[in-house]
């Protein structure tokens, strides 16, 4: 009897072991996911940023002026009549010739996001290939690799990109590549140094003893754990570079009329302040500071999610 | 020690001497001469202002003594714009101010940033580092171009306490907004580094040996803590500085403080390219003799660093 019952047993563990589902793992990825989205500062941030972006898509349908139409009724007075105001569609007021600075905010605030972007794609790039090449090649390539980064890093670069400016025609383009061109060197460091490190170690290894192939360890195993470091910092780079940008512009030496970025309308306003147009420099400033904020507080939440031994 | 220097310098000559050449080169880039305006100029003429300036020779001959000017002369050459001032006229004349307000923002920047991230350290989860910590949040997404034409509504506009703009001879009430404006998202990055890396210091095991001795907690933070907390603020330095020599094209620019930066912004918008090149190598100049500072400062906190 015992003995059928414990068959009966067996039987049914068995069973139950087959059914049962296969407990599911999880990736460090969506381990970071959950982290990055229990913290509150950057889900909000997140959400501010989109606004901002679907601002800037949205926002023309609902202009009534152009950014190049000059309000001829208005601009005699524009510290009277160019204030914000629902009525006569000029929703965020005249700037100092009178045009619709409502739709002037939409323009700089695109060209400063696109800067931003486009700036840190150029850096990433650039700097990542750098960066791994040196920490794979090691040696005596690494070591020249990395003194001309040295070199490099020594010079104040935006002096650089002010003398590229001046030189070359001062396009947006010209910005995008001063931007740029001289922004991976901070990246290629970072990534060297991880590359170096995760080259020894003992996954690497033991891919390596497997058997598997060069190419297959690159993307399998050396990429995935590069690629937190490389996104987080990316992440801090956007802010960066639109500070750079709107230094640039600030000094009325970056994007030109009638193109307009965020640096640009802030000089603009800070440059009438004293008579009393104030809007005309907090509208931009309002949107440089609540993208830059934003993007600090991402790149924050991606650190402390993505390097958990930081936190 | 003195080996680490030498072996320092050796990197910073060449550094210094490539900054030359890529910018020397980089004007001959530049479109047009100096001497390229609306109605141009007949060849005979033009051809007598390249002979003064010594634009007719070779261009490898021009950069010789361009470089051999700047080195052991220290001269930058004449500037192209102003027939009777040479660069170093104007360098001469803006500098000693940027140098001014310069030093007391990086003083200033270095000073608060450091107090007020240990302070937060050493609070740790209260709310005195809750305060600390949000004030540097937000201090540091406001860069110089940001805090001048604030400061100078609050101060000026509204409470009229202070002179919107001018130097004077650098009294003190034409210093409070340019240092202000320069050094706030500095303090800011440095507290904020500060703080993190005394967090980390004071959870390291010597640390902790130092508490089980029972030695005083002032002993322990000034006397144990204090240097290796250092050691990634030392390494902040030498970008906080290029930010700063950088800022202050927005300082003379905006509260026309007659510092060397306005030369530059002007020189930019004329196209005035020997006083672009000489306050670009000037300011490079700098910049790599502060690295310098910096390396053999983290060499002397760092007992690891071996030189």
């Amino acid at each position: 009897m015992g003995m059928v019952h414990d068959i009966d047993r067996v039987d049914r563990i068995a069973e139950k072991l087959a059914e049962a589902e296969q407990i599911k793992g999880r990736s460090p990825w969506q381990d970071a996911m959950t982290r990055f989205f229990h913290n509150k500062a950057s889900v909000g941030s997140l959400i501010v940023l989109g606004l901002i972006l679907l601002f800037t898509i949205v926002g023309p349908y609902f202009a009534v002026w152009s950014n190049e139409e000059i309000d001829w009724d208005r601009m005699g007075d524009i510290a009277e009549l160019g204030r914000p105001s629902i009525e006569n569609g000029h929703y965020f007021g005249l700037d100092d010739l009178g045009r619709d600075l409502y739709a002037r905010t939409i323009q700089a605030t695109r060209t400063s996001l696109m800067v931003g972007v486009i700036g840190s794609l150029v850096a990433v790039v650039i700097g990542t290939l750098y960066g791994a090449v040196a920490g794979f090649a090691g040696g005596w390539v690494d070591g020249l690799m990395m003194r001309i980064v040295d070199i490099l890093i020594a010079i104040p670069y935006m002096f650089v990109i002010i003398l590229l400016l001046v030189i070359f025609e001062r396009s947006l383009f010209m910005l995008f590549v001063g931007i740029g061109v001289l922004s991976w060197l901070d990246m290629s460091r970072i990534v060297r140094g991880q590359t170096l490190s995760l080259k020894n170690r003992e996954f690497v290894e033991a891919a390596r003893a497997a058997g598997v192939g060069w190419f297959t360890t690159v993307r399998r195993h050396i990429v995935p754990n590069l690629l937190g470091i490389v996104v987080v910092y990316a992440t801090l780079l956007v802010p960066g570079m639109i500070m750079t940008e709107s230094f640039i512009s600030f000094l009325g030496l970056g994007v030109q009329e009638p193109n307009t970025s965020l640096g640009a309308l802030i000089n603009e306003g800070a440059g009438t302040i004293l008579r009393g147009t104030l809007w005309q420099l907090f509208v931009p400033l309002f949107f440089f500071l609540t993208i830059i904020i934003s993007l600090f507080f991402i790149g924050d939440g991606l650190r402390d999610a993505l390097d958990p031994k930081d936190r | 020690m003195l080996n680490f220097i030498i072996r320092r310098l050796l990197v910073a000559i060449p550094t210094l001497l490539i900054l030359i050449v890529i910018s020397f080169f980089l004007m001959q880039l530049a479109p047009g001469g100096p001497f390229t305006s609306e109605r141009p100029l007949p060849p005979q003429v033009l051809a007598n202002i390249q002979a003064k300036y010594g634009l007719d020779k070779p261009l490898l001959h021009q950069l010789w003594v361009y470089m051999k000017g700047i080195l052991l002369h220290f001269d930058f050459g004449p500037s192209y714009q102003y027939k009777d001032r040479s660069v170093n006229d104007i360098i001469a004349q803006g500098f000693p101010i940027t140098l001014k307000y310069g030093s007391i923002s990086f003083v200033v920047a270095v000073a608060i940033g450091v107090s007020l991230g240990v302070i937060a350290a050493i609070r740790h989860n209260t709310r005195l580092d809750y305060a600390a910590t949000g004030t540097t949040f937000f201090a540091q997404s406001l860069p110089n171009f940001v805090m001048a034409p604030i400061l100078i509504i609050v101060f000026t506009w509204q409470l009229g306490w202070l002179p919107g703009g001018g130097w004077n001879g650098g009294q003190w009430q034409y210093l409070v907004m340019p240092v202000i404006a320069l050094s706030t998202s500095y303090f800011a990055s440095i507290a904020r580094i500060t703080r993190s890396s005394m967090l980390e210091v004071l959870n390291s095991n010597f640390i902790r040996t130092a508490r089980a001795k029972g030695l005083p907690e002032r002993v322990i933070i000034w006397r144990h803590a204090m240097k290796p907390t250092m050691m990634p603020v030392v390494s902040y330095l030498g970008p906080a500085f290029v930010g700063m020599i950088t800022g202050s094209v927005v300082i003379d620019r905006y509260f026309n403080t007659g510092g060397i930066g306005a030369s530059y912004v002007n020189s930019a918008l004329n196209r005035d390219y020997s006083v672009m090149l000489g306050i670009t190598i000037l300011y490079g100049g700098l910049t790599i003799l502060f690295n310098l500072v910096t390396d053999v400062l983290y060499a002397w906190l760092d007992p690891k660093i071996r030189y």
